[in-house]
């Protein structure tokens, strides 16, 4: 079964709202030993780095989350944590990515990133299946991860940015995809059925 | 590319979705969850919901329908009216809400601004600013634009910004429900001299309204409510005649 990591994010119940849409059993917790007996895992985010590293940590699992080896999908904050560092209340992450989050020019552009906008993923990604070229999906962030080898999305804003990662079993997505309609839907059912 | 929002917004009194004209003058406009799902089908960007209920069971309605709304929509939305301190802003957001509407409460008491950023995030926190001309200006009034104050809607938008608003909801209380057109001078004046997004309030009876909101005002986001409820203008339409007019939007 899918396990969602409890560790007091905001958008918890969304995600949860949204796996109920699909039809998909989950469970909700912050015990480790039940996260480890999780199918697939899902760490959602609304909110700042160093609070969710410190809740991560509260609860202890950072250790652990760097192991897991089912398919994890991080929302949000929950990918940002994925890279090894964030400016963010220059914040030590948990460094499965490589590269660092950092601010968006707020003398060149209106932050936060508010709004709908295109993702440009990588072609034959599995968690991009059966969405159509430049989608469009919901942002809401200060930071922003940068464009590496392991970026499977990119996004335009001022500059570009990795709107979604994969390292072997980790996913990461920037936007919200339990609040972008019908593709935010695809995008979390593929993660169930194709990651 | 970025695109710019519609944003249908529901008053929700008593559990029902109402309509006033100039905040007064209340009509019935349906059941605030079928107006939900239908706009989110109809392609609304957000969703805004405003509780407008004076009593206390009405506020307890009011946080049912968040849930309801929650589990029937997978569109963001903003839930305002009443939420005076960090425990309802933290309710409100464990109802399903990824934003909430400040106003009254961050006027009176501006360190909750501050309070609400740390334990949430400034990205979950929409100030409201209700304004109102004066001399050559605008003052901001409280209270469901039944209290004046002496502060000054312009430098009170750039003071909330400084205290951790993620976006600013401006509404102009002389155009709303008025279907003349948002007040330009008043949006263009506030986002030119603030680095967040603004979302423009009040007044929308056309097209061309929202259009030179977002040309002429600047606003990355409009808001309306009755032109959607009564079925008047259709979101799609809007959305494809700010495409033929080169602005950016959700199709």
């Amino acid at each position: 079964m899918i396990g969602i990591i409890d560790y007091g994010a905001g958008n918890i119940r969304s995600v949860g709202n949204a796996l109920n849409r699909l039809g998909q059993p989950f469970f909700v917790s912050k015990d480790i030993a039940e996260l480890q007996g999780a199918t697939k895992l899902i760490l959602p985010g609304v909110g700042e780095a160093r609070s969710a590293m410190t809740s991560l940590g509260k609860i202890g699992i950072l250790q652990w989350l760097t192991t897991v080896n089912v398919p994890f999908l991080g929302i949000c904050i929950g990918m940002q944590i994925l890279f090894e560092h964030s400016d963010e209340r220059d914040t030590a992450c948990l460094g499965i990515v490589p590269g660092r989050i950092s601010r968006f020019d707020e003398t060149k552009l209106k932050v936060p990133h508010i709004g709908w906008n295109q993702v440009n993923a990588k072609a034959n990604n599995p968690l991009f299946n059966k969405i159509r070229d430049n989608e469009y999906f919901y942002f809401v962030h200060s930071f922003r991860a940068p464009v590496g080898p392991d970026t499977i999305g990119i996004t335009q804003y001022g500059e570009a940015f990795s709107a979604a990662v994969q390292k072997q079993n980790f996913y990461g997505v920037q936007f919200h995809t339990e609040k972008s309609g019908a593709a935010g839907i695809q995008v979390m059912k593929n993660f169930i059925e194709l990651c | 590319m970025l695109t710019k929002r519609i944003i249908p917004c529901l008053d929700v009194k008593d559990g029902r979705t109402v309509k006033g004209t100039k905040f007064v003058d209340l009509r019935d406009a349906g059941d605030p969850v079928d107006l939900a799902s239908r706009y989110s089908d109809e392609g609304a960007d957000e969703l805004v919901f405003l509780d407008i209920s004076a009593s206390k069971e009405g506020r307890k309605t009011f946080f049912s329908v968040v849930e309801r709304v929650a589990r029937a929509i997978q569109i963001p939305f903003t839930v305002g009216g009443g939420i005076s301190d960090v425990v309802d802003v933290l309710r409100a957001l464990d109802a399903g809400a990824d934003k909430v509407s400040l106003n009254t409460a961050i006027v009176e008491h501006p360190e909750f601004l501050f309070e609400a950023s740390a334990a949430v995030g400034s990205q979950s926190l929409v100030a409201a600013i209700d304004a109102k001309r004066k001399g050559s200006g605008w003052c901001v009034w409280t209270k469901g634009g039944s209290e004046e104050t002496d502060l000054d809607a312009v430098a009170w938008a750039q003071e909330a910004v400084r205290r951790g608003a993620g976006e600013l909801l401006i509404t102009s209380m002389d155009s709303d429900g008025m279907k003349e057109g948002y007040d330009l001078d008043l949006l263009r004046t506030i986002s030119l001299c603030t680095s967040i997004p603004v979302i423009a309030s009040g007044g929308a009876g056309t097209r061309e309204h929202i259009r030179d909101a977002i040309t002429i005002g600047r606003a990355d986001a409009v808001l309306a409510a009755s032109i959607f409820h009564y079925q008047q203008i259709s979101i799609i339409d809007i959305k494809e005649f700010l495409q033929t007019n080169k602005i950016p939007v959700r199709l």
